[in-house]
């Protein structure tokens, strides 16, 4: 591999030898469609009459007089099929597996949204598909289990480590370097060694790309400043591709979980007990301790929870070319329930993360100034969290009864 | 050097036998017990894992030892500790294995150091390719340590003799893909890659992944120079005692 991916001091490709040949080969396909017209072209023409592209900008005008400060837009991301920005990263994948003719994916996926992604795409596309998946990530996001299975897809709870994503992640590694050959691993984020940052994130440079045509259409103008939830970082990276070299200010926002001191969060650019490390294949920011274990990471959306971040984010970070910020588990709930009651679009808990902060930021803004929040994805998923966390009584008592019925 | 050292004892034995333990499982106490029992067996050489929270390479028996080190508290500190214990009490030649992240955030020139210091001869990092690895190695080569490098059968003849270049000591030549652990086919196809690692390298070969019987040993006499028992020994170990390792270790050659 001639490229080894690296922003300034992060990223790399830190891969067991079995595999160097395989990311030769992928990145050389990679640099390949890159170079190809036509590939893009197949790539828009499938995102618009199989997923939901280009998905809406939605001018949040109820929110907006709220707050009374800059005009809040949102990106639609969860009009995409599957819900999510997710299905961006996959079909891209998807086409690129069938220029390599390999027959079968693998995944790793935390809120499953990326499982169900990659599920459907597999289904589409014919191929076989093995999803993995933390066992604690299978409880809280069951739902997506269900239609996983339902696409066709084999999903291998993980029983090993934290039993969340990133567990799922050296999963999906385990079964590559054994089955490389006609296995393609369909990574869901711009994490990993190279050139998945780069390739992930050119998949959903889309978001920002059209974010920025819409709002220059509707506005005239650019937004003051755009927000991203960041787990791994792909939505993120997607939305702030489009205005990079704008003077617009990139705002990403993980999540803080219990706090930033209570050890309970999966906030690696903004916490103090993150560090430089390399794992997974890749040097970033981790939540580590000082031996360089990684240390078990929480958070109340499932697609936030993971030790590492993108590569390319920590090196934003570092040249102040984006800011960070945290959203607690209960500020998340707030801003859901707010949106909810407000502009009637259910965001994921994930994507909630965005809203909390663009909230905190909108009421110090002018009027004249605009801002645009993500919502990578739409909330239904996350039925049985946001339930539980409003203590829904009606929720409960339908759930009892259910139960009751399999029992009986 | 190691590499020499390695020779001279291969012209005495028709293979040599290297096995690995994970530092601190089940136990400290026991690793060092487990460490005399294949020293007294015959083993030529020994590499010492210390745990990591993310062993990508390895397959389930040697991930959950690697947990449950970690489990009981096993720090970098006291897999140090251990390797110095166990390279001053036996002579053979002792490696360390881990990934490259304890390396990292331990420092890797301090890390280098250390190993010299505490009579460690190399270090086996299976997530550290050469395109990584500049510091790594101006650091085992300032404190004279062998780093050592993989070839696999996906390695192109192109590649083995890059990797060469770099590595010292000697090659671990995986058996087969995948990862640590799982069952490997002797076979035909396993000779003709390992005649091409033998012509990419004079550096003596190490195989390993799936080594687990006299039969796989007899078959590697004449192709490799040693033999790497890893998974093998940590199941015996967790099902027959130390007793089992020990006729295992007999057994092998």
């Amino acid at each position: 591999m001639d490229n080894r991916g690296y922003y300034s001091q992060f990223g790399g490709a830190f891969l067991p030898e079995i595999l160097a040949a395989t990311f030769d080969e992928l990145e050389k396909m990679f640099e390949d469609v890159k170079n190809d017209p036509g590939f893009w072209q197949a790539y828009e023409e499938i995102m618009s009459s199989y997923s939901c592209r280009p998905t809406p900008l939605t001018f949040a005008g109820n929110l907006t007089d709220h707050f009374g400060g800059a005009k809040i837009y949102i990106k639609r991301e969860d009009l995409n099929h599957t819900g999510a920005h997710k299905a961006n990263n996959v079909m891209g994948q998807g086409l690129l597996v069938q220029r390599m003719g390999k027959k079968r994916v693998i995944a790793e996926t935390g809120a499953g949204q990326h499982g169900v992604a990659t599920a459907t795409m597999a289904a589409r596309f014919g191929f076989d598909c093995t999803i993995y998946m933390g066992e604690v990530d299978v409880e809280r996001q069951r739902p997506n289990v269900f239609w996983m299975e339902r696409l066709g897809a084999a999903v291998c709870p993980v029983k090993d480590g934290t039993r969340i994503l990133k567990d799922a992640i050296n999963e999906a590694f385990r079964d590559w370097v054994s089955n490389m050959d006609t296995t393609h691993y369909v990574l869901g984020t711009a994490c990993g060694p190279s050139p998945f940052p780069e390739m992930v994130t050119y998949f959903q440079s889309v978001i920002g790309t059209e974010a920025r045509a819409q709002i220059l259409k509707v506005e005239g103008q650019l937004p003051a400043r755009v927000y991203a939830c960041v787990g791994g970082g792909s939505n993120a990276m997607g939305l702030f591709s489009g205005f990079l070299d704008d003077p617009v200010e990139l705002v990403g926002v993980e999540a803080g979980g219990k706090g930033l001191n209570s050890g309970k969060h999966a906030s690696r650019l903004c916490a103090e007990d993150a560090s430089i490390g390399v794992a997974q294949g890749y040097k970033t920011y981790f939540l580590q301790n000082s031996d360089g274990q990684m240390r078990e990471t929480h958070s109340i959306a499932a697609g936030l929870d993971y030790v590492g971040v993108s590569p390319i984010l920590s090196d934003l970070k570092e040249s102040g070319k984006a800011r960070f910020e945290a959203a607690t588990d209960t500020e998340v709930v707030e801003a859901l329930s707010l949106t909810i009651q407000k502009e009637g679009v259910i965001p994921a808990l994930e994507s909630a993360h965005a809203f909390v902060q663009a909230f905190k930021e909108a009421p110090q803004l002018s009027k004249d100034d605009i801002i645009i929040i993500n919502q990578s994805g739409r909330g239904d998923k996350d039925i049985f969290t946001v339930a539980d966390a409003f203590d829904d009584p009606g929720w409960k008592a339908f759930i009892t009864r259910k139960a009751k019925q399999y029992n009986a | 050097m190691l590499k020499t050292y390695l020779k001279e004892q291969k012209r005495k034995k028709d293979i040599l036998l290297m096995t690995h333990i994970v530092i601190g499982y089940p136990d400290f106490e026991q690793s060092l017990n487990i460490v005399e029992t294949m020293v007294n067996a015959g083993v030529d050489m020994m590499e010492l894992q210390i745990p990591f929270s993310e062993p990508i390479a390895d397959g389930p028996v040697i991930l959950k030892a690697n947990q449950k080190a970690l489990e009981n508290g096993a720090s970098v500190r006291e897999c140090i500790e251990f390797a110095k214990q166990v390279s001053s009490r036996f002579d053979i030649p002792i490696l360390f294995m881990t990934y490259y992240n304890i390396l990292f955030k331990y420092g890797i020139e301090r890390f280098a150091r250390v190993m010299a210091e505490n009579g460690l001869k190399g270090a086996i990092v299976p997530d550290l390719p050469p395109e990584e690895s500049a510091d790594y190695l101006k650091a085992m080569s300032d404190y004279n340590l062998a780093p050592i490098f993989i070839y696999a059968p996906t390695t192109s003849e192109q590649r083995m003799k890059y990797i060469n270049e770099f590595a010292q000591g000697f090659i671990y030549c995986v058996a087969r893909k995948g990862v640590t652990g799982a069952e490997t086919s002797f076979a035909s196809q396993l000779e003709s890659y390992l005649s091409r690692c033998r012509e990419a390298t004079d550096l003596p070969l190490a195989v390993g992944f799936g080594v687990k019987s006299k039969k796989d040993v007899d078959y590697l006499k004449g192709k490799a120079d040693i033999a790497v028992i890893g998974s093998q020994t940590i199941r015996l170990a967790d099902q027959q005692g130390m007793a089992g390792v020990e006729d295992f270790i007999r057994g092998l050659r």
